[in-house]
């Protein structure tokens, strides 16, 4: 009886949604299985990881109040006056730096592996601009609690956009809604971070997604190996391995490193000493530190994020630039050159951590 | 019991206690949690003199709306303004001199009491005294 039910029911939604034609499209797709194919499951992990945070984001709107004078008040509540609310919070924190950090190990695996090679330059260009979002929505997200750093590394963070060339002006007002930070700020910074963001970063992550899905993983150059693992169910056992021990991870940060509050923001008190940015935006951070006021009678802060910009633009420009890996051939200038890129990441990060007066 | 069916019932039950794990936390979450109650004894409700004879005012009295009226006679009265049937707020209606609930035609004395319509019970009626010069509305013990 209670088959039949079952039965009918899943035919039901079989005939309509189609699940079998899924199924046998999972099962019949392969995994190339060869030395490094341990990197395949960063890209899982940061699909998991966004899907948690989606799902503790939409909680955290329930209690959360975008409002200057309430912000910090709510999350405040949130934290002590909400069951488990301390837990989801900091579940959404610890979970946002770890998929940044997932990303970054995702996109250099994918760049030293010349996953890029064609056919995948979109898949390519796709997964770097969900980078960019991914940032984007740490660096709104991190002002929505109203506290001391968030309020003026937001107000660093914005005066670099304004320093820009020829549209800084106009962009630093867009961003902040007036021309400082305000109820304005907070009240775009939360439609930045739950409404623009959301929408426009899970199109791209179903468009990367389907690209995966219907190009397939890439194989490292010169991979002469030939076997191939079932997607379903053996890839995706590993898959759930690695959420696993993610999860196990975040569960133990979240219990042991409850997310920090802050003191409220109090736009009349002096900047707090050892001010910085989340992490992954420290490496841009200490590098305009370190520029020279004035290279060849030009600002030195200007010339520097015009250098990122050109940077982050041929970064994504890779699998055009990269003519030896579209052939299939080793390029090993272009590993040299990412190897650079990751090593001045590191060290950057690390030095501002380490070295508090750089 | 078959090593693979053991194996199985490990792994399903292992499934369920996780996702039961992770459940918890959430719908505790949902539950709202208990604020302090905004509920008040005492309120201010007017000035003397505020009300013309035959008129009310709507005042909030706690979480609540109430109504206190100033009747031809000069008396002034008090009672919650959120209908008994489907919580709506009531007005006065001059005319009649009495209370009315426009969303299902609902109508009240000044005692509170039902005259017509759907609502099931009467409406609270609250003390009224003068102090200086305020109207001090309290909830009766």
């Amino acid at each position: 009886m209670g088959k039949s039910v079952a039965r009918t029911v899943w035919e039901f939604l079989d005939e309509r949604f189609l699940i079998s034609d899924l199924v046998g499209f999972a099962r019949k797709k392969t995994v190339p299985e060869h030395g490094r194919s341990f990197w395949y499951f960063f890209g899982g992990i940061c699909l998991f990881l966004t899907a948690i945070q989606v799902a503790t984001g939409g909680l955290l709107l329930l209690y959360y109040s975008p409002q200057v004078g309430a912000a910090h008040e709510s999350v405040q509540f949130i934290m002590g006056g909400v069951k488990f609310g301390w837990l989801i919070r900091s579940v959404h924190s610890w979970t946002a730096n770890i998929l940044i950090g997932m990303m970054f190990v995702h996109m250099f695996s994918s760049f030293f592996l010349k996953a890029y090679r064609k056919p995948r330059e979109l898949t390519w260009m796709s997964g770097f601009a969900l980078l960019v979002l991914f940032m984007a929505f740490g660096f709104s997200g991190y002002l929505l609690p109203w506290n001391e750093l968030s309020y003026f590394a937001t107000r660093v963070g914005t005066d670099i956009a304004g320093s820009l060339p020829l549209v800084g002006s106009w962009l630093k007002t867009v961003i902040l809604g007036g021309p400082d930070i305000s109820q304005a700020t907070l009240s775009r910074f939360y439609w930045f971070h739950v409404a623009l963001l959301p929408v426009v970063a899970l199109t791209l992550v179903a468009v990367h997604v389907i690209l995966v899905q219907t190009l397939g993983m890439s194989k490292p150059i010169g991979e002469r190996g030939t076997r191939e693992i079932p997607f379903f169910p053996d890839f995706i056992y590993k898959d759930a391995l690695g959420w696993t021990l993610i999860l196990v991870l975040v569960g133990v940060l979240c219990v042991f490193l409850p997310w920090e509050i802050g003191t409220k923001a109090d736009p009349l008190s002096s900047t707090p000493l050892g001010i910085k940015p989340e992490w992954y935006f420290t490496f841009m951070f200490s590098t305009l530190k370190i520029v020279p006021a004035h290279i060849f009678s030009l600002e030195g802060e200007k010339l520097a994020i015009l250098g990122f910009l050109a940077g982050g633009l041929l970064w994504l420009l890779v699998p055009f630039l990269d003519r030896r890996a579209r052939r299939g051939e080793r390029s090993p200038l272009f590993t040299w050159i990412g190897l650079a890129l990751a090593v001045y990441i590191v060290v950057m990060t690390v030095l501002t951590y380490t070295v508090p007066r750089l | 019991m078959k090593r693979r069916s053991a194996i199985d019932l490990f792994l399903g039950g292992s499934l369920i206690a996780t996702i039961a794990a992770f459940l918890y936390p959430v719908v505790r979450y949902l539950l709202p949690p208990k604020r302090p109650s905004e509920s008040q004894d005492t309120v201010v409700a007017a000035k003397t003199g505020e009300l013309a004879p035959n008129s009310a005012k709507v005042f909030r009295f706690g979480s609540a709306p109430a109504i206190l009226v100033n009747t031809p006679e000069g008396k002034l009265v008090a009672l919650t303004a959120v209908c008994t049937h489907l919580t709506c707020t009531v007005r006065f209606e001059a005319e009649t001199e009495t209370l009315f609930c426009p969303c299902h035609n609902g109508r009240f004395d000044l005692g509170g009491n039902v005259l017509s319509g759907p609502p099931p019970r009467p409406l609270e009626t609250f003390a009224v005294t003068v102090s200086g010069s305020d109207i001090v509305v309290s909830r009766r013990r």
